[in-house]
């Protein structure tokens, strides 16, 4: 599991966790909860490019449906494919489930941290 | 907004409100929806439907009213049955679908959806003729669900299972629930056996609590708008907004059983008249992709539109996501291959059988 007081955040819900030059991304605790049960959730392939601000992921719940934006522009070296087959993972383990790591990057978000983003949520 | 004499009650259980029709109400409490549509599958759920409407209609002509507003037929009805009806306007629309309880003779309950109260009753005002008078209790009454195979045991803890209602559409009009004074219908919006309790608004946190003390050994908890619709999506019954409205017929609905032609005259009669055997139909899909096709997508039969749906999600007990759509009839048999768009990208879909869930009967 990644520890939720470490890591980085954006204003739309993506936690990352920079190792190296890899970013691994998953969504926060808040946004799982917001979002509530997940039933489906979409992924890139390896070798795609995502960009910065833009979706890559969609996730649907009994609720609704919400986009998951990159918090980096980069190419994708990894994709957490179970997820797929079992979306709930994000909602039992939101920082052990994480969505994809992005290599080669070329641009960041302005990330908030841990704390930043708890006061967000207010 | 308005509140919900429950609403402290939500709060306290961790209730998540949203405003729905003007109500604060919990679209779901802490486990989740998907937890709380098992809890009443397998076992019971409490919901707060106070926002429902109340209304009655009494007097020396209220038979006669209640069979010139309502498409059913309510001759012959005994005292503590309800039936299930639509109310049409002139052209065939449908105004709401609502439950009729025959309180005595002379004197019936009608039960509204939340979003038509005004509607209704401004309707029922308009067209209520003769001795009759209708009068709106929606504002002092409030309803509890209790819902699922375990609902019955958990009422036997607070009262003698002779003084409830038995049969399915039947209900006690003075049942005392550790003196608080309830009507108890044997009916409910999910599919799986349960009660509809109306009691005074003063009494509902009460018997709230009473009810979760007295339950919780069964496995009940307190449960969402957010269950209440996948549970009676998966159920396959109409949410008024959705499967029906102005512009949907009963025909088209699938609810023509509830249109009695025979009956001497009703409102809407003779608009019906001419649209039974619809041009589309209200059908259940199988959505084969991964995805939820929600209200209001297209459906196609190859690049032809042949639909849209009216109401979608994914199906907890079954495990897979479905939709109702209103689809033309001639693409409507069991088993055609169509597709669905959602958010431009087409899913696959199969016509399937409605009710999507349907439970055992033991």
């Amino acid at each position: 599991m990644y520890d939720p007081k470490t890591l980085k955040y954006t204003k739309t819900h993506e936690w990352v966790s920079l190792e190296g030059d890899t970013a691994v991304i998953g969504i926060s605790d808040h946004a799982q909860q917001a979002l509530g049960d997940l039933v489906f959730l979409s992924l890139p392939e390896v070798g795609d490019t995502v960009t910065l601000g833009e979706q890559f992921s969609e996730v649907e719940s009994v609720k609704a449906v919400s986009e998951v934006y990159s918090p980096v522009t980069g190419v994708v070296s990894e994709v957490n494919s179970e997820l797929a087959d079992a979306p709930g993972k994000v909602n039992e383990a939101p920082y052990e489930a994480w969505f994809i790591k992005v290599k080669d990057i070329t641009d960041k978000a302005e990330f908030l941290t841990a704390e930043e983003y708890a006061k967000l949520e207010d | 907004m308005k509140k919900t004499p429950l609403y402290d009650c939500h709060v306290k259980y961790g209730g998540k409100i949203v405003d729905f029709c003007g109500f604060s109400l919990p679209i779901q409490y802490k486990n989740g929806i998907i937890s709380e549509h098992n809890a009443v599958r397998n076992a019971a759920g409490l919901f707060d439907v106070s926002h429902m409407g109340e209304v009655v209609i009494s007097g020396y002509d209220a038979l006669n009213n209640i069979q010139r507003l309502f498409t059913n037929d309510f001759y012959g009805m005994y005292d503590g049955q309800v039936r299930y009806t639509l109310m049409c306007n002139d052209s065939g629309g449908v105004v709401d679908d609502v439950l009729v309880y025959r309180v005595k003779e002379n004197e019936y309950f009608i039960v509204l959806n939340a979003a038509n109260i005004e509607k209704d009753i401004e309707w029922i005002s308009k067209n209520i003729t003769g001795n009759a008078m209708m009068k709106d209790l929606s504002g002092v009454t409030a309803q509890l669900a209790l819902q699922g195979p375990k609902s019955l045991d958990i009422l036997a803890e607070l009262v003698d299972k002779d003084k409830l209602p038995v049969k399915y559409y039947t209900f006690c009009g003075d049942v005392e629930l550790n003196g608080i004074r309830c009507m108890v219908s044997k009916t409910g919006y999910t599919g799986e056996a349960g009660f509809e309790i109306y009691c005074e608004n003063k009494d509902a946190p009460t018997l709230w609590e009473l009810l979760l003390r007295h339950g919780e050994k069964y496995g009940l908890i307190p449960c969402g708008l957010g269950a209440r619709d996948t549970l009676r999506f998966e159920a396959g019954m109409p949410l008024y907004g959705h499967e029906l409205g102005m512009d949907i017929t009963p025909f088209e609905a699938g609810l023509g059983f509830f249109v009695k032609p025979d009956k001497p005259d009703f409102i809407g009669k003779a608009a019906l008249a001419e649209k039974a055997g619809p041009a589309r139909i209200r059908a259940g899909l199988k959505i084969l992709g991964r995805g939820i096709a929600r209200e209001n997508c297209d459906v196609y039969s190859g690049e032809k539109t042949v639909g849209k749906t009216t109401s979608g999600n994914f199906c907890p007990t079954l495990g897979y996501p479905a939709a109702m759509a209103l689809i033309d009839t001639g693409y409507s048999e069991i088993g055609t291959a169509l597709s669905v768009d959602v958010r431009g990208k087409r899913l696959d879909a199969t016509v399937i059988k409605l009710p999507f869930y349907k439970r055992e009967k033991k």
